[in-house]
């Protein structure tokens, strides 16, 4: 159970790490394409590693229930699927409306 | 042939359904299973187009070789956190954003849809615009390197392009024979 313990630990914090790097990278980079990089790419993992986590935890700790891993594993997946979809639509109507990138040397906005 | 391949479609489409609804649910009595199994019935025929759509020859070879391919993805994007997680808490942010464009040989639509998505979730990338009908991609690339590593290395146009099998561009063809 320690060990689990740990895994889990060690999920949750790996998760809430790229979830506040992907914060951090929000208020950080310069434009609205930059800024889409850092959350849509740390959101995805660390939400995904926070799932992970608690799939562990769930199956080691309550085996008799074993249908809500399933149904976490079931998040996991469309959270991928979902995730870069929607950045890439954002991205694509920010494209199209003639939202300018941002270049080397640019002040930031 | 082709209701052969409408019955496969239901059939498949009903089979994922019943799947979801045994997993969400949880509730093993002859109520439950009767009324769910029924529900599936009527959305896969309803509905069987919108998942599985039209011919495709070695289903089976491509659902295996996708398989295959996700262990990568899933290291792809580990490796893109760690590099967003590098520039956005270096002090001096080491970013030079820049928008490229490449051609690809895919054409269907799953296939592009995944490269697509592989694309926004690998290192410093991330997708603006697909051209179905040319296979062309617009791509938002934070610094130089992971742009050379679309435009230069295609290592994930090859993997996808390998996993769909539509390594070769049919278009002079299908112009020959419209």
């Amino acid at each position: 159970m320690v060990i689990v313990n740990g895994v889990v630990i060690a999920l949750l914090g790996a998760g809430v790490f790229f979830t506040l790097v992907g914060s951090i990278g929000l208020l950080r980079f310069p434009d609205f394409y930059t800024r889409l990089h850092a959350t849509g790419k740390c959101d995805t993992l660390g939400g995904g590693l926070v799932i992970l986590g608690g799939m562990i935890y769930h199956f080691f700790h309550y085996p008799e229930t074993l249908l809500v891993p399933a149904k976490l594993a079931f998040l996991i997946f469309f959270i991928f699927i979902a995730n870069p979809t929607a950045t890439h639509a954002i991205m694509k109507a920010a494209y199209k409306t003639g939202v300018e990138p941002w270049r080397l040397g640019e002040e930031r906005r | 042939m082709r209701l052969k391949e409408k019955r496969f479609g239901i059939f498949l489409t009903f089979c994922i359904m019943a799947l979801f609804w045994v997993l969400l649910s949880g509730i093993f009595d002859a109520f439950h299973l009767i009324s769910g199994l029924v529900c599936c019935a009527i959305v896969a025929i309803l509905s069987h187009d919108l998942l599985v759509k039209g011919k495709s020859e070695k289903r089976l070879l491509k659902s295996l070789r996708l398989i295959l391919y996700i262990p990568w993805e899933l290291w792809q994007i580990v490796l893109a956190n760690v590099d967003v997680a590098y520039r956005v808490l270096h002090p001096k942010m080491p970013i030079d954003p820049l928008i490229i464009e490449f051609e690809t040989t895919l054409r269907g639509e799953f296939s592009l849809v995944t490269l697509a998505n592989s694309i926004t979730l690998t290192p410093g990338t991330i997708t603006i615009l697909v051209e179905p009908e040319k296979g062309k991609f617009w791509v938002h690339a934070i610094a130089k390197e992971p742009a050379d590593a679309l435009l230069v290395d295609q290592t994930m146009q090859r993997k996808v392009a390998h996993v769909f099998m539509e390594t070769r561009v049919e278009t002079e063809t299908q112009e020959a024979f419209e």
